[in-house]
């Protein structure tokens, strides 16, 4: 059997147009993003881009809008993170026990993760909408005040996070829900035997074996948190008065409202150290608790 | 594990609370879709047909919602399907091959946010003057396609028995071959999955869109964003773009459910 030199080098053959495909369009600009993010550069302007070296990262490390960003980041991210999961694995073993309608159950929970996000945010705006939304009818239903759900500068990221946590926690529950369907029977059948309660099932067997799972459903959720721009941009453009800004946002402003590449630029990295950071610190921790599979 | 009757009548209701918890906002959507601007407004009736299909015809007919759908269906079409040329070999060869560092970067153009490569993009396309072509969005749209292509395939040819392809190629079928004639008709169900995330995350796109797209090229969500820019909002109408825009999706996941699922789940249990 003579080997042809198609198939002595097919694992180049088949991989290389991805691989070429992927540097042109993604390791390239990455590159040409840190090269622009040490010069001032505006395009509205008629002057050339200016080397400024790291001045872009000083200005922004010293400025008070990246700071602020950098909380509201957190915020956004760390609040849904904890409700959406806590919130979805009590969703999860509810909806995993056998029940009629079960199926269908299930597939409404998908139906938010899968709709179109800027209309999603579209009728969360409606119902935010001050004097006509759902939202203020039904505090008003209840004698309640009615609220500037997105126009306050207090309330506007809580109401974020209620969208989030509306279109998300139903990742968590099927994540959550698949890694239940592929748990042990064993434990709980010695448990049954020794009289133990539902309740210490539930944090002695269930919560352990599903430590692993739980934590790649968080890592997934928070990659895609920290970068959330449909639901902010759609509803509020990062409004009223920056209150919204989180750091996706401020890059988005920063780079196509005012059009500074540069100092966009530098946020991006910035932005983009943040994210390894926290990724590869819940990998470590992955690693220490659940062990990788 | 057996509960009492008391105990199961009270986690239906728990349950079913929750769906319709989580169901509201599309309810109200629908139903808003179906009102006219006065009727959202004086909001004291939950379901008011008056104006019909009023709101729909409108989209149509004053904001040339075919077009926008043509665009979306051509950009997502296109996208997934030079996403599956490009990925579903790649990821053969990953997972065959054990190319670790390709499959890592592969996770990283993932990980990283979308903006990272929009502003040389925007740099570059304006220079070459492809903003507002299908060309720009296309190819915009394969970066998002393609990981996720190779997120849900690479486990999935990785769990293809080893001894069918050898059998195959000692019988001096090439390589490429049995990659065409045999690995690729198993992996049906594999294909289906990660192209239907594509198309979907494709055509759920908004912040490229946002700045590549333009005038002749402007896909559904950046059309329907649009309509909130103006000074007074049509509800009705917005709501009813909305719907639209939700409508194929919708259809598409719940006839699609098993793969959906196990796609957005895909390698997060076995980590």
């Amino acid at each position: 059997m003579s080997s042809t030199w198609i198939d002595r080098n097919i694992k180049w053959i088949f991989s290389l147009p991805a691989v070429i495909f992927i540097l042109v369009m993604v390791a390239f600009p990455i590159a040409y993003t840190v090269r622009i993010s040490l010069y001032e550069w505006s395009m509205s302007a008629s002057t050339p881009p200016k080397w400024v070296g790291l001045g872009n990262y000083a200005g922004l490390l010293t400025g008070d809008r990246f700071w602020a960003s950098v909380g509201r980041t957190f915020f956004h991210t760390g609040v849904s993170i904890v409700i959406e999961t806590i919130l979805g694995i009590l969703i999860a073993v509810l909806v995993s026990r056998k029940f009629k309608g079960q199926k269908t159950t299930k597939t409404l929970l998908m139906l938010p993760m899968v709709a179109t996000p800027v209309s999603i945010s579209l009728v969360w705006l409606l119902i935010y909408e001050p004097s006509i939304g759902l939202a203020n009818q039904i505090l008003k239903a209840l004698s309640l005040k009615p609220l500037p759900w997105l126009g306050s500068v207090d309330l506007v990221l809580p109401s974020l996070i209620l969208v989030d946590v509306w279109q998300w926690t139903p990742m968590i529950v099927l994540i959550v829900v698949a890694g239940l369907t592929t748990l042990p029977t064993d434990p709980y059948e010695s448990a049954s035997v020794d009289g133990a309660t539902a309740a210490q099932k539930f944090f002695h067997i269930t919560l352990p074996l599903l430590m692993p799972t739980i934590l790649t459903a968080v890592i997934l959720r928070l990659i895609d948190l920290l970068k959330t721009f449909d639901t902010i941009y759609a509803t509020t453009q990062g409004g009223p008065n920056y209150a919204s800004e989180t750091l996706n946002i401020m890059v988005f402003n920063e780079a196509f409202t005012y059009f500074k590449f540069g100092s966009a630029s530098a946020l991006m990295m910035l932005f983009f150290l943040l994210i390894m950071v926290v990724i590869i610190a819940l990998i470590a921790l992955k690693k220490r608790l659940g062990g990788l599979h | 594990m057996r509960i009492g009757i008391g105990l199961r009548m009270y986690y239906a209701a728990v349950t079913i609370v929750l769906v319709i918890l989580f169901s509201i906002p599309f309810l109200w959507m629908i139903s808003a879709s179906f009102k006219t601007q006065v009727e959202i407004l004086s909001s004291d009736k939950w379901l008011a047909f008056g104006a019909e299909f009023k709101n729909y015809l409108m989209v149509f007919k004053e904001y040339d919602f075919i077009t926008f759908i043509r665009n979306s269906f051509v950009v997502g079409t296109a996208s997934t399907l030079a996403s599956l040329a490009l990925g579903l070999p790649a990821a053969y060869a990953v997972a065959k091959y054990r190319m670790g560092l390709f499959s890592l970067t592969v996770l990283v153009a993932k990980i990283l946010p979308g903006i990272t490569y929009l502003v040389p993009w925007y740099i570059l396309f304006n220079e070459l003057h492809l903003i507002d072509t299908f060309a720009a969005l296309i190819l915009s749209h394969i970066v998002i396609g393609l990981p996720f292509i190779m997120w849900v395939m690479i486990p999935f040819f990785e769990s293809f028995p080893a001894e069918v392809e050898e059998s195959a190629w000692m019988d001096g079928c090439s390589k490429m071959r049995t990659f065409a004639m045999i690995v690729l008709p198993v992996s049906v169900p594999g294909i289906v999955t990660s192209s239907l995330l594509s198309f979907i995350f494709s055509w759920n796109n908004f912040m490229f869109s946002l700045i590549l797209s333009g005038e002749k090229t402007k896909p559904l969500p950046l059309a329907v964003y649009n309509f909130i820019s103006g000074t007074s909002i049509e509800w009705g109408a917005l709501m009813a773009a909305a719907c639209i825009i939700t409508l194929p999706v919708l259809l598409l996941s719940l006839v699609m459910q098993k793969y959906i699922v196990s796609g957005l789940s895909a390698g997060a249990v076995k980590g």
